[in-house]
Order: structure tokens, then C-alpha cells, then sequence
């Protein structure tokens, strides 16, 4: 078993026009800048992404707007990128919106092998549009389906040859759940280690949900709102 | 006087009580960090995974890995745990939070809010704001009481897609501190030297105001 790819290239090789991908991160805090780098150079278009966000205009997916890669966008919240607002204001950009715990939520379902959910958001507005309802205890729910993707790509703080990971601080956010929900997981890490390295007790994804790993460089790391303290 | 923004914090953090886990939304709610009375332990929620949220780092201290929902650098307290998405809005769905405060375009006399769309306008998303008004136990509108154009955002009924139904408990404008009851707002304090018929000239909505209604104390 070898789950060590040399690179980003590398590891989405197989990445075709019109997938579906999910991709981990919370504003850019803890996205795979790695491969969404190499999703540009390679030029897939017609991609459906799963992200709570959609980068900014020149950072992130933001990068894969710029090149109209992208037809659908999944997401929670998208008010920080002009160029995405442009696009779906104009009808070029496909986009679903959707309650963040209920996006978390389907792919945490898909990770678990549980085909749908129950959550009472978004219930009595525009996204029970269509849904199946089911009241419990007098409270009425939404069915959610599980996600149901190709490929998820995620990062990490550090990962270990069998696909191990630990995530840092709020970089952890959705890496997890979509680590556990692609039918192929890809993990870029700041830190690659050989197995045994990592504490057993620390680990947050084990690596049976990841498939393939890469030791990412020259992380950004950009900082969307920078706030200090006034002194 | 109407009261500033930073105000209306304060007057929203006297709401405060120890040992209440809370969700502050982004703009007026997040000032109320600043105003958490002494004495009292609050551990702040950030829904990206975070709880025991600090201030915001000094200097040249900042943590890009290290940030709250409304993506800005912030520090952690003693205490502070950190977690995944699914994790966070579940112990928001399990009623685990005490109080969510948030921001809002419109509320209705029976606690419906929206404050995530202007159709044809203004695409956002609802981030997190539909799980946190579906599921909160106890829910603070932190808003201005009219808009610029100077029309109540306090109405009947919302006239912009619903974030959830029946969830607001209560109000906080720069003029006034309103309950909602099951026969619309019901007036409880007012800002200083704001007078009752001023609150009720810029209320759409159902508004109970009976007996002498007190003005908001601050210290």
C-alpha cells in the first residue's frame, strides 16, 4: 500500500472536466492551496464544488472562478468574492445555497455511511422548498441527503504515510467531515511522517478515509480579516 | 439619545449570566464581547469550530490558522477547545448554546427573522444563521430600528426570505429593549430621553407599550 503522491499534480492527475469535488476550509483558513493550484494548471472545467466558501477574487477558489472552471458552487456563504457574485448575478455560475450545519452535516452523513439527516434548519424558509419534512416530538425537521462526491480534497496540519491526520486550531472545520466523505480522498499536509510517528491518541481522520497524501509547500496561509488588539 | 452601536452591546451583554456558552454574530453582536459584566464566566462560541474564543491578538501575533466566523485573527482562552464543523452546529442543534446573538434586516411581532437575502440584490448565504435561529434556546436580534431609508425593520411581516420562524425572543435597537410575546413586541426599556411614542412612530409591527416604561440603566 502506497498512499504517498509526490505532489499536487500528481495527485489530482485524474481530476476531469465536469467532477465533483469537495474542498475543506473555512474562509481561506485551512483550504488545500496546494491542489486548488493545481486544479488551475491543469485547467478542469465544468467543476461542481462543495466548499462552505468561495474564496476571494484572487485566492482560493476564488482562483478557479477567475478561470470559469467552476459551473456549480455548494456553499454556505459566499460574500467575499466579487468576481462570484458577477458570475451568478450574470447566470454563468450555478449556486446552492445551504445552512452550514446542514452542509457540515451531509458530509459528516456520507462519512458515516447514513444516507440522509434530520436538522430543523432552514425549515419555513426558501430551502424546505421541495424537501421532505418529518415532525419528532412536536418539532419539524428537513430531510437532508448524505453528499455524494468524487473526490474530496483536504489539508492538514500533519499526516503520516498510511493517511493519519491532524488538523491545527480552526484550520480543522470541514477537512474532517470531507476527508471522510470523497470516494477519493486527497489530503495536502504542512508535515509528512513516516507511520508511527503521529500519537495513535491525537489522530482526528484515520486513514482509512484517505486515499492519497503529499507533503504541500509554500503554504500562503492569507489572512482574509486581519484584527489586532487596540492597545 | 438614541443609543451607538456599541451601546446597544452593552445593554445586550447585562443579559449575560454565569456560565452561559454564546454565539455572537458578526457586527453589533460581536461588540459584546467587549462588555461581559465582571464577576460572571461566559465562554464565547465561534461556529467554525471553537470555543473559549479570546481577544483579538496583539501586534504581529496573529494566527492564520486561528480565526472566528466572521474570519477575523483571534486568540483562545485558558479552556478553549476546538472542533469540527459537524461537531460545532450539533451542539447547537442539541441546545447545548444558552444565547445567539445576531444581527438582522428585518424581525416580525411573532419572531420570524431574515437577515440573509435581498432577492436580486445581495447573494450572500446564511452561513450558519439558519441552524443557529432553528435550534437556539434563546435568541437576541442586535439591530438598528429602522433602515437608512428610515423604515421600521421591526414589522408585521418580513418582506425578505425567511432565515427561520417563530425563534427572535428579543430586540435591541439604539431606541428600545422589546420582547416578543405571543401579542407582538411588548416594550420594555427604552434609551435614555427617548420617548415611548418615538419608539411606537418607528414600530410597524404590533407593539404593547402599558404602564411607564423604563429607561435602560448602564454603568
Amino acid at each position: 500500500m502506497n498512499k504517498i503522491y509526490a505532489n499536487a499534480n500528481e495527485a489530482i492527475k485524474d481530476i476531469t472536466d465536469g467532477a465533483v469535488i469537495m474542498l475543506g476550509g473555512f474562509g481561506l483558513c485551512g483550504i488545500p492551496e496546494n491542489c486548488i493550484t493545481a486544479l488551475v494548471k491543469k485547467g478542469v472545467k465544468q467543476l461542481t464544488c462543495i466548499s462552505n466558501n468561495a474564496g476571494v477574487d484572487d485566492f482560493g477558489i476564488g482562483l478557479l472562478l477567475q478561470q470559469k472552471q467552476v459551473k456549480k458552487m455548494i456553499s454556505s456563504y459566499v460574500g467575499e468574492n466579487a468576481e462570484f457574485e458577477r458570475q451568478l448575478l450574470s447566470g454563468e455560475l450555478e449556486v446552492e445555497l445551504i445552512p452550514q450545519g446542514t452542509l457540515a452535516t451531509r458530509c459528516m452523513a456520507a462519512g458515516y455511511g447514513m444516507p440522509a439527516i434530520y436538522t430543523p434548519a432552514g425549515v419555513g424558509t426558501e430551502v424546505a422548498i421541495g424537501k421532505e419534512t418529518r415532525e419528532f416530538n412536536g418539532k419539524e425537521y428537513l430531510m437532508e441527503y448524505a453528499f455524494d462526491a468524487e473526490f474530496a480534497i483536504v489539508k492538514a496540519w500533519k499526516g503520516d504515510a498510511d493517511g493519519n491526520l491532524i488538523y491545527k486550531e480552526t484550520a480543522r472545520n470541514f477537512n474532517p467531515l470531507m476527508a471522510m466523505a470523497g470516494k477519493i480522498t486527497i489530503a495536502e499536509v504542512e508535515e509528512l511522517v513516516p507511520a508511527g510517528a503521529l500519537d495513535p491518541n491525537q489522530i482526528h481522520t484515520p486513514g482509512i478515509y484517505v486515499h492519497r497524501i503529499f507533503e504541500g509547500k509554500n503554504y500562503e496561509k492569507r489572512i482574509e480579516q486581519r484584527t489586532v488588539r487596540k492597545q | 439619545m438614541a443609543l451607538t452601536k456599541e451601546q446597544i452591546a452593552q445593554r445586550i451583554a447585562q443579559e449575560l449570566q454565569d456560565g452561559f456558552y454564546v454565539n455572537l454574530g458578526i457586527g453589533i453582536p460581536t461588540l459584546v464581547a467587549n462588555y461581559i459584566p465582571e464577576g460572571i464566566d461566559v465562554v464565547l462560541q465561534s461556529e467554525n469550530g471553537l470555543l473559549g474564543m479570546g481577544p483579538f491578538p496583539e501586534e504581529g501575533k496573529e494566527d492564520a490558522d486561528l480565526i472566528n466566523a466572521g474570519k477575523q485573527t483571534i486568540t483562545t482562552v485558558p479552556g478553549s477547545a476546538f472542533f469540527d464543523s459537524a461537531l460545532s452546529f450539533g451542539m447547537i442543534r442539541a441546545g447545548k448554546v444558552d444565547l445567539t446573538v445576531l444581527g438582522a434586516m428585518e424581525v416580525s411581532d411573532n419572531g420570524n427573522i431574515a437577515n440573509w437575502k435581498i432577492p436580486g440584490k445581495m447573494v450572500k448565504g446564511m452561513g450558519g444563521a439558519m441552524d443557529l435561529v432553528a435550534s437556539a434556546k434563546n435568541i437576541i436580534v442586535a439591530m438598528m430600528h429602522t433602515n437608512p431609508k428610515g423604515e421600521s425593520k421591526l414589522l408585521p411581516n418580513c418582506t425578505l426570505p425567511l432565515t427561520g420562524k417563530h425563534c427572535v425572543k428579543k430586540v435591541v435597537t439604539e431606541l428600545a429593549v422589546l420582547d416578543i410575546t405571543p401579542e407582538g413586541f411588548r416594550l420594555l426599556e427604552r434609551a435614555p430621553g427617548v420617548t415611548v411614542d418615538e419608539i411606537k412612530a418607528k414600530t410597524a409591527g404590533k407593539l404593547i407599550a402599558e404602564g411607564d416604561i423604563p429607561e435602560m440603566k448602564f454603568n
